[in-house]
């Protein structure tokens, strides 16, 4: 097996050594009615020509060469090159936590940077490193509200991706966490006067998404006053990140759980992904997740270190925060690269862009007769699109032209009727766009 | 002697400094350039209004060489599996397959949007299927679940798949029971479950006791979280009768695979009787751990637990094309967004199909000799506090060096001078000063050898003079960090009032240097 460096040799002369008569002296602790004495049922041993000429065709059957219109959680965003050169060097993806602050600066240090970033884009104070994804984070967010407040009920707009919905939904049922969602106005944003009356003086945490599923941006600080005046906490999802290079933050938000995908990460049939939690100072010791510190060495020289792990499961067991220990440190510094590729300057181009393309394909949509249910309420690169006939079946036809249409909404907003949430980012061709609208509307 | 005539594997070279990226910012550097735009501009304040923003506070602003020489100088400053053998006690850092990167970056994988048609993703669907397969033969098991995201989640996953099985039954009972030498995710996880965590003592030998495992089982637990082998490196060779004292009183048997990889083609948890696991495919099945992520936790389950897996399940068709089940009503829900960590699936079945059944047993084989192989040359230089047969990993103490007032975390610190990852420290609690050593298969006999020879070394500079323990390490670009001083004032992000204070501390680095 070519990734063993033993040679038999080397194996008769280490078991020599051990005073060993053949290998199954040392699983002789295995009781023998279960030791397996027969081949695992599985393929025979590949070589590698195989095993790419495999992948190859398998992914030769998976969509290629389509022109993609789908957002709703996972965005089709330019990759900078830099990302795989750099990502794909060892001392990044073939190291562990950083656990050994003195060989692991690297790790550290990127972290650190990460986090310093999240907090300028989000408007808060401190960011940890990662958590799975922006459907963990969310629920992850909701189950420290309760911590932070002392409360256990949570209230959800209903413009929350569907299945953040799900997952928190699974967390929250035995964690004793009742849950009310809130639908949306005519405008498809949060109900005010819904939410006002949903929440009590048990709920803990009131969980919005801006821009939400629907593409259309919250008003946040209209909510947050709602949310605060009744003690509870804001939760701020955000599962477009390039919104942020033009959108406000939430700087109202007690707490944002974020889903950074669309910063650098391949869209690789949903994961990995790279969920993070921002919130404030006063909330750090209640937050899951690792943090990296800036601390000093014996020599009094700048270093970097895990910090506050009182809050994790390996030191303070059921106790702790959260059960999380592995997270998504590789993507997240995917992430951090292309935020630092694009900057301050080059964040808002893009997301500019992003807004010019979304903007343009409504306009088309409206013009060729498609409705707009949500139309006047501010958006950013998605927006629903109503049509006469289903969107199933309007899919079907772009797809014969390589065109994969707008997520259709039936199955999760069914009161919207044949609607579809349709995405467009700065890789998306005006022409695309025109072959779509005319097809569609 | 000077403290680096002993060392053998590595020696110090120059490495570059490197500052943080915003002290390298100034306005107007760019390192992206936008394709002229083909639809008409637009005003962002005409049609966001109040919700538009102006400004991006302090992002950096740098140049593509500054990025590239940024991270790639930062990069060198970590051990990675790629400079040498990474010995971290139940984290199983094996060597990371580059045809399985490869595969992960095919376009038609990479670029695939979770929410395409099923029709134009049955390459992708497929890749699951054979992994799920392929890992139910491996585990024994009889339905598997690749949505979770690492092991922790796949925990959390396997406990929520018990308790709505025994809710099923009428009664989701109490109490979680967890061994006292289990990773601190497993009591995380029943709490985060809704259960009580009740601890269980190990035997003299290390294992489970059985007597205790009979008293405390009882109607109100639900179900053992074991790690086989365990955190020891143990095999639980009563298994059987751990099982069965479960299964008598209705209590589940769940099996932490994090250390699977002592067993895999060998002997398989379904067989010996735990009804629910999950994997670690950056463990076992080397997924790389980047740093300290993404992970995958995949769930396998014996039959009668499978209803409540989580949505959706992959279903083959009867003309043979995969989709994706939705409509499960007794299932737990979700537990994370869209189907699980796809990239770390292509990664595990490539590494699964380079090794086919014999190199997975050999894989295993290896894995043993090699942590038995160091047991043998270690034990007296280092306390072994439990003589029973290891398998993939080997755990000492740090006992006899502490007469010296040298520790278990001070050894490690050393073994980075000479060229080694430190194994785990202090880990497990049930062994005071735990040193934790899990060599994975990945090594030949001669970096074995090398790693043998440096914690000799070790052991003899302790003897003779151990402030060089004490002190190390010595060969790195920061000494020891101060953590206290880190969790007493946590500084977590950069702020700009901080670049003075970095000139200040140069200035300060630079005297001391002179």
């Amino acid at each position: 097996m070519r990734y063993l460096p033993k040679s038999q040799s080397d194996r008769d002369t280490m078991l020599g050594e051990i005073g060993a008569d053949s290998i199954d002296d040392l699983f002789s602790s295995i009781p023998a009615e279960y030791r397996l004495t027969r081949d695992l049922n599985i393929p025979r041993q590949y070589a590698e020509s195989e095993i790419v000429d495999f992948f190859r065709e398998r992914a030769l059957e998976s969509a290629q060469g389509y022109v993609s219109f789908l957002g709703a959680g996972a965005y089709s965003h330019y990759r900078p090159v830099v990302i795989e050169s750099l990502v794909s060097r060892g001392e990044w993806f073939t190291a562990y936590t950083p656990y050994q602050p003195e060989i692991s600066q690297g790790t550290l240090q990127a972290i650190f940077e990460f986090q310093t970033m999240i907090c300028e884009l989000t408007g808060m104070d401190v960011a940890n490193a990662s958590m799975y994804d922006g459907s963990t984070g969310a629920a992850e967010a909701l189950m420290m509200a309760t911590r932070v407040t002392g409360r256990h009920k949570a209230v959800i707009a209903s413009t929350v991706h569907p299945e953040y919905r799900e997952v928190i939904t699974t967390y929250a049922r035995y964690e004793g966490t009742p849950i009310w969602t809130i639908g949306h106005n005519e405008n498809g944003r949060v109900d005010l006067e819904k939410l006002e009356s949903s929440i009590d003086n048990e709920t803990a945490g009131v969980l919005i998404q801006s821009p939400n599923f629907l593409g259309l941006i919250e008003d946040v600080p209209a909510i947050a006053d709602i949310v605060h005046k009744k003690g509870a906490l804001l939760i701020v999802s955000i599962a477009e990140a390039a919104s942020l290079g033009i959108v406000k933050p939430p700087t109202e938000a007690d707490i944002v759980s974020m889903e950074a995908q669309s910063f650098g990460v391949p869209l690789g049939y949903g994961g990995p992904y790279c969920g993070v939690i921002a919130t404030r100072d006063k909330f750090v010791r209640q937050m899951p997740g690792r943090l990296a510190g800036e601390t000093r060495d014996r020599n009094g020289k700048r270093g970097y270190v895990l910090t506050l792990s009182t809050r994790e499961q390996h030191i303070r067991r059921e106790k702790a925060t959260s059960n999380i220990c592995t997270n998504q440190a590789l993507v997240a510094l995917m992430v951090n690269i292309f935020m630092t590729v694009y900057g301050k300057e080059g964040l808002k181009d893009l997301a500019k862009h992003n807004l010019a393309k979304a903007h343009y394909a409504a306009e088309q949509f409206k013009k060729k007769g498609a409705k707009l249910p949500f139309d006047g309420t501010p958006f950013f690169n998605e927006f629903v699109v109503q049509t006469k006939g289903d969107p199933y079946q309007l899919n079907s036809k772009l797809l014969k032209q390589q065109i994969i249409g707008g997520f259709p909404l039936k199955k999760f907003y069914p009161e919207l009727g044949n609607a579809a949430l349709w995405c467009c980012t700065e890789t998306t061709s005006r022409a695309s766009i025109d072959a779509a609208v005319k097809e569609v509307a | 002697m000077t403290f680096n005539d002993k060392i053998k594997k590595a020696t110090t070279h120059v490495n570059q400094d490197e500052g943080l990226i915003f002290e390298k910012s100034s306005p107007g550097k760019k390192a992206y350039k936008l394709p002229p735009l083909d639809v008409p501009e637009v005003d962002a304040e005409a049609l966001l209004g109040e919700h538009a923003r102006e400004d991006l506070g302090h992002l950096p602003e740098v140049s593509e060489i500054e990025i590239i020489r940024h991270f790639t100088r930062m990069s060198t400053w970590n051990f990675a599996v790629d400079y040498g053998m990474y010995p971290l006690g139940s984290c199983t850092m094996k060597y990371n397959a580059r045809v399985n990167e490869f595969a992960a970056r095919l376009p038609g994988l990479a670029n695939a949007h979770p929410y395409q048609p099923e029709r134009i993703s049955q390459g992708a669907l497929r890749i699951m299927q054979m992994l799920r397969e392929q890992l139910i033969e491996i585990t024994g098991m009889d339905a598997i679940t690749l949505q979770p995201a690492a092991g922790a989640h796949g925990e959390l996953t396997g406990i929520l798949l018990v308790r709505a099985y025994l809710e099923s039954q009428g009664n989701p009972r109490k109490k979680i029971l967890v061994p006292d030498s289990a990773h601190g995710t497993n009591p995380a996880t029943a709490a985060m479950s809704g259960y009580a965590v009740e601890n269980l003592k190990s035997n003299a030998a290390g294992m489970v006791d059985i007597s205790s495992l009979v008293a405390q089982v009882n109607e109100d637990v639900a179900a053992l979280m074991l790690t086989n082998p365990n955190t020891l490196g143990i095999f639980e060779q009563e298994i059987h009768k751990i099982a069965d004292v479960l299964h008598d009183k209705g209590a589940l048997l769940y099996m932490d695979g994090a250390n699977m990889n002592a067993l895999v083609g060998k002997v398989r948890p379904g067989d010996f009787g735990a009804d629910v696991m999950h994997l670690n495919l950056h463990k076992t099945f080397s997924t790389p751990h980047g740093g300290g992520g993404p992970g995958s936790g995949p769930v396998a389950c014996k039959k009668m637990l499978e209803p409540f897996l989580p949505t959706p399940v992959l279903k083959e068709n009867a003309d043979g094309t995969l989709a994706f089940d939705y409509n499960r009503p007794q299932s737990i829900g979700r537990v994370r967004m869209f189907f699980g960590n796809f990239g770390m699936f292509v990664r595990a079945l490539a590494y699964i199909m380079a090794n086919g059944p014999d190199g997975l047993r050999q894989t295993t084989e290896d894995a043993v000799l090699n942590a038995n192989y160091i047991r043998k040359k270690l034990e007296g230089i280092y306390e072994l506090p439990y003589k029973t047969p290891t398998m993939h990993e080997v755990v000492f103490s740090d006992h006899l060096q502490t007469r010296k007032g040298v520790k278990t975390g001070d050894i490690a610190k050393r073994l980075i001078d000479y060229g080694f990852h430190p194994y785990t420290v202090s880990f497990p609690l049930v062994v005071h000063g735990a040193m934790m050593i899990e060599p994975t298969e990945s090594e030949s006999k001669e970096e074995l050898d090398l790693f043998i020879d440096a914690m000799k070394a070790v052991a003899e500079e302790i003897e003779e003079s151990p402030e060089i323990v004490l002190e190390a390490p010595h060969n790195t670009r920061v000494s020891r960090i101060d953590e206290t001083a880190a969790a007493r004032k946590p500084i977590l992000r950069w702020r700009p009032s901080q670049k003075a204070e970095a000139k200040e501390a140069e200035k300060l680095e630079a005297a001391m240097k002179g």
